[in-house]
């Protein structure tokens, strides 16, 4: 029984990286930029709430509906002062700012939180350790039940939002083709803009629950990177759906690992990563050279 | 007044001088034919027209407005619509959600799903096809009905035959001469000078950047064409 626990534990946690790794994937499918300050974003949403929930009476959740068209505006204007203008001098050049922009947050929080290990948990009461019993010996928590579901209902609601309105169309037709894409009329650069500020937001609402249900340092961001970018590669990248199998199979391979050994949480994380990236690869390659049934041919 | 003026316009490629001094008029329901040899500078013309290409001097004006400084995006919801050479579809995206991206910001008009279908009878039933998917025919339909969910007042359509089937180059140019007797101002360039004398009210012919014939299409010659298509001699202005 403590294995379907872990199982169902797994898939939960799997949630939370797809509520982080939904913002990279998203960012990278549109822009073609890989955001290596993901995970410092999700930190500052995460610092932004709690420093409202810290001064004032106010709940995290509320705080939420400040902090998120905050994050979203950080988001437009990354890309307005800097993506943009970093991805004109070619593909690479968004990997050393978006680097030296984790940099410049990490030590930006800091500056002002200092060193200390801090957790919102706290702040959310009850909720932060509550669970439900599914069977007399299966308990959920309902925190994470909480985040999983918001991940479906996010990623899912993207995917809605991308498949069925003008404003997605747009979105799509931009990641396709940009060139093409003004001449029916598509003003990209807002729409590079938009995405922009929809990526950063679910960061910061990444890093929000990551505050709820574990604690963050200025310092946590690259961690969550990690995870969210392994996550995104073992789903393929780019698509939506992907990255929720790809995050529950990393929560799953990860909870497995620990139930295995106390040690082999990450460990089987990577595992899993590194395994699915080298899979992909060999089927590139394979493809590349004209398939299995050329290859086979060609064996002596 | 001309819906269309060029005036003096250049165009570069790097150090390629694509266009060069381009004057051209274009009235309200006119069809022009832009022909001329591989290289001679119709594509960049056409794109510097609906704003893809940044012009190097010269002015676009558009309705008497000067365009020049307008970014692609705008000028398509101004009324400039350009079928891309080579299609260009969003090719992961299905028929009508290519049709309905470009209807979101165009003007509006008679021209939606239904009419574009019924001026296109071959893509009623691959509407919901991919257009990766689409044989050459169908995403040149496809090309040039998104162009026209926008309800242009100018169509610029950039070798529309090219690559396609004979069967489906038929089927493309009834449709065409079907717009055109509707009254549609189109800017055609076209490798197939019988095609393009056979639809065009007048004729402009490029060679190395410039216009080099320009006339009605029934006072030009074929001889005169060809002169000037290939810069055999140097032809006057019909």
């Amino acid at each position: 029984m403590i294995w379907g626990t872990q199982i169902l534990n797994g898939v939960l946690l799997g949630g939370y990286y797809a509520l982080l790794a939904c913002g990279l994937s998203f960012m990278f499918g549109v822009m073609r930029i890989i955001n290596l300050a993901h995970g410092d974003l999700a930190i500052l949403g995460a610092c932004l709430v709690f420093l409202i929930s810290d001064t004032t009476d106010i709940s995290p959740f509320v705080a939420l509906i400040v902090v998120l068209p905050v994050m979203a505006a950080i988001g437009w204007a990354l890309q307005r002062w800097m993506l943009e203008r970093s991805l004109r001098s070619g593909v690479l050049v968004p990997l050393l700012t978006t680097f030296g922009l984790a940099i410049v947050i990490e030590n930006g929080l800091f500056e002002y939180f200092g060193a200390d290990t801090r957790s919102l948990a706290p702040y959310i009461g009850d909720f932060a350790y509550d669970s439900w019993a599914i069977t007399s010996n299966i308990y959920i928590g309902s925190l994470a039940a909480l985040i999983f579901a918001l991940a479906v209902v996010l990623l899912g609601g993207l995917k809605i939002f991308l498949s069925y309105t003008p404003l997605g169309r747009s979105i799509r037709a931009t990641a396709e083709d940009p060139d093409t894409a003004a001449l029916v009329g598509i003003n990209t650069r807002a729409i590079y803009g938009i995405a922009a500020a929809i990526a950063v937001a679910t960061a910061g609402l990444a890093g929000v629950f990551l505050a709820m249900r574990a604690v963050f340092t200025p310092y946590s961001g690259p961690e969550q990177l990690i995870f969210a970018f392994e996550a995104v590669v073992i789903g393929g990248i780019g698509s939506l759906s992907g990255t929720l199998i790809g995050s529950i199979v990393l929560g799953v391979a990860q909870t497995l690992g620990a139930q295995i050994n106390p040690q082999g949480f990450l460990i089987s994380g990577h595992v899993v990563f590194l395994a699915v990236l080298a899979g992909r690869l060999v089927i590139a390659g394979v493809r590349a050279r004209g398939g299995l049934s050329t290859l086979l041919a060609r064996l002596p | 007044m001309s819906l269309l003026d060029v005036e003096q316009l250049d165009a570069r490629h790097g150090l390629l001088h694509a266009v060069r001094g381009v004057t051209l008029k274009i009235a309200a329901g006119e069809t022009l034919a832009l022909i001329g040899a591989n290289g001679a500078g119709k594509t960049t013309l056409l794109r510097t027209i609906a704003g893809a290409h940044r012009p190097a001097a010269g002015r676009i004006l558009f309705d008497g407005a000067d365009v020049s400084a307008v970014p692609t995006y705008g000028r398509l919801r101004k009324g400039i619509a350009l079928v891309p050479e080579g299609r260009r579809l969003f090719a992961g995206m299905t028929v009508k959600e290519n049709l309905l991206v470009a209807a979101t910001y165009g003007r509006p008009g008679p021209w939606n799903i239904e009419t574009v279908v019924g001026a296109f009878p071959l893509l009623r039933d691959r509407l919901n096809s991919r257009a990766g998917n689409l044989s050459g025919g169908e995403q040149q339909a496809t090309a040039i009905g998104r162009a026209l969910m926008a309800n242009p007042r100018l169509l610029l359509l950039d070798e529309v035959s090219l690559g396609l089937a004979p069967i489906a180059v038929e089927a493309v140019y009834r449709s065409l001469e079907s717009l055109i007797a509707g009254g549609a101002t189109i800017v055609l360039v076209e490798q197939d000078i019988g095609r393009a004398l056979g639809v065009a009210s007048r004729i402009a012919c490029m060679l190395e950047g410039r216009i080099v014939l320009e006339g009605r299409a029934g006072d030009i010659s074929r001889e005169q064409v060809t002169q000037a298509y290939f810069g055999l001699q140097k032809a006057r202005q019909a």
